[in-house]
């Protein structure tokens, strides 16, 4: 029997009526002590009731969650149902990657050796608007997917820019928010992004590389870049801060103005490409140095930092994403094989947390879309 | 098993697991809640210890099952009434039922994902079904809202466990202590 000891004080508490009554209805005797235990009950439960709300956000309505982020980006673009919520139009591919051997001193990962690894992948223009013209954005996305042998696997979210605009996930959320439409206009107000700019001078590196560095033609000549960094473990234990770029083998050429007329070029260009022979990109590993940011996607390293060309990507096949094999994956960049770890960069576990969201969300939408019993289940 | 054979408590087997479970499952239910309202750096380890645990756990439930079918479980005291007898059975089979449901759902909407499953170095534990999103848009689903279930049912399973520790002191609580000697 357990016996916790309880002081016989607070001779008038213990006579309450409450607690005759509840020494009635527990069939204890008159003299049994009722105050205390209620009271440590109480407190243990909201012990308990506290710590899971702190978790789940219940007392911190300005925390940043990844529902407000993917709300934010409904409000700019409108509902899309089974769509991403950002980068919302896309295509798939499919192809694989040869790894030559050079990294495997670097990194452990199965996919740096002399091997082929399957990979499907997905390019896409930015924006939660799935209709919209290709010409309009001069950002371009792409996003693989390589699947190793026994279930590993490594999924990447590159873009065509080697810096990104913000460099933690509040002054992204922000930077939605400046750049949201004008239901009137449907522009964003020209007013609130100058000052989201003038309050966030760390967008100037990234804003100058987009003047500088015009859009490519098509999706086969682009370079796309892994926008964060990341760490490259080797077989010693030994971490490499990283960044890396897909480069094209076909060679660049800007794209004129005004853009093509076909709010699709994009996918139409690849898909007759592709028609005539595959594309290959090499994957260039840039190794920083000590005390090259890692942690901040709007600085670049000096140009000067050593590279290493780890294999090539070769892309043979397109599909349209409405029933093609990218279509239910979640390009989600934190997920990365044994010998590849996240950096300290915020805007990773920004990325994981939204991107997870908006598969949840189309997902479901999806689901509801295909069977009658789960339209009754909200998310 | 008759009453009078049945043991005064749990088996020290039995106790050990609960009280090794009990925390890891409240630190599973802050991690999940935690990790799904969070942008911070942090959430990418909240991910990754959330399913090793959760791995782990599922283990360990299989093991208390196998141990509470072998052995069984103590009388409830002679004197209970009836209902609260009803409310201790139904909550101790929905208690199991939520620690054996909740990991095989995680790991069975990991695998309808196409997600990576959670192992060691590059092994990776098997899916448990092909990518098949509509699937795992309702396990989703079910694993949050039972995620929230599982949450009130402990917060009452520990009141009604501190209630018999200390107002009726009935020997219901002690059934289940860790202390070895009686």
């Amino acid at each position: 029997m357990v016996r916790l000891r309880f002081s016989t004080g607070w001779p008038m508490a213990t006579s309450l009526p409450p607690l005759r009554a509840l020494r009635q209805a527990l069939h204890l005797p008159p003299d049994a002590p009722v105050l205390r235990p209620a009271l440590w009950i109480g407190a243990a439960a909201l012990a308990v009731l506290g710590a899971y709300g702190a978790a789940a956000g219940w007392f911190s309505p300005q925390r940043l969650s990844p529902r407000r982020i993917i709300n934010t980006f409904n409000a700019n673009f409108g509902e899309h149902p089974g769509y991403r919520r950002n980068h919302a139009k896309g295509v798939c591919v499919l192809g694989y990657f040869e790894g030559n051997g050079s990294a495997s001193s670097l990194s452990t990962a199965a996919v740096f050796g002399t091997t082929r690894t399957p990979v499907v992948g997905r390019f896409a223009v930015p924006g939660g608007n799935p209709g919209i013209a290709d010409g309009s954005v001069p950002v371009r996305s792409m996003a693989l997917q390589f699947s190793s042998p026994g279930g590993e696997q490594w999924r990447m979210g590159m873009n065509n820019a080697a810096l990104f605009t913000v460099n933690t996930p509040q002054a992204f959320y922000q930077q939605l928010i400046a750049t949201r439409p004008d239901p009137a206009t449907g522009k964003p107000d020209p007013a609130r992004v100058k000052a989201f700019y003038a309050a966030h001078p760390e967008s100037a590196a990234a804003l100058a590389w987009g003047k500088s560095h015009p859009p490519s033609t098509g999706l086969g000549n682009g370079t796309y870049y892994s926008i964060n960094a990341f760490e490259l473990i080797d077989a010693h234990g030994e971490k490499h801060a990283v960044r890396w770029a897909m480069q094209p083998e076909q060679p660049y050429a800007a794209l004129g103005k005004p853009a093509p007329t076909d709010p699709d070029f994009l996918s139409h260009d690849l898909q007759q490409q592709l028609q005539q022979g595959p594309l290959r990109w090499h994957l260039i590993l840039t190794l920083a140095a000590p005390g090259d940011p890692t942690n901040d996607a709007t600085r670049a390293w000096p140009a000067d930092r050593p590279t290493v060309d780890a294999g090539t990507l070769t892309l043979q096949n397109s599909a349209p994403q409405a029933d093609g094999p990218c279509r239910d994956i979640n390009f989600d960049p934190t997920i990365l094989p044994h010998g590849v770890a996240l950096s300290d960069d915020p805007l990773l576990a920004a990325r994981q947390g939204a991107y997870s969201r908006s598969f949840n969300l189309r997902t479901h939408e999806e689901a509801a879309a295909q069977t009658p019993a789960a339209r009754k289940v909200n998310p | 098993m008759t009453p009078s054979t049945r043991p005064m408590r749990f088996s020290l087997p039995a106790r050990v697991l609960h009280w090794l479970m009990a925390p890891a499952i409240f630190v599973m239910l802050l991690l999940g809640s935690g990790l799904v309202t969070t942008v911070s750096i942090w959430r990418p380890l909240l991910l990754d210890t959330h399913k090793t645990l959760g791995m782990l756990l599922l283990l360990l439930v299989l093991l208390r099952l196998a141990i509470r079918l072998t052995r069984g479980a103590p009388a409830l005291p002679s004197n209970m009434p009836g209902w609260q007898r009803g409310l201790a059975h139904l909550s101790h089979w929905l208690l199991y039922g939520l620690m054996l449901a909740m990991p095989l759902i995680g790991w069975a909407m990991l695998s309808a994902a196409g997600y990576p499953l959670p192992g060691i170095g590059g092994w990776h534990v098997p899916a448990l079904m092909a990518p098949d999103v509509v699937r795992y848009a309702l396990l989703r689903h079910a694993h949050g809202v039972l995620g929230r279930v599982f949450f009130w049912v402990i917060l009452v399973h520990l009141c009604a466990g501190l209630a018999h520790a200390l107002l009726l002191r009935d020997g219901v609580f002690n059934s289940m202590a860790l202390r070895l000697r009686r």
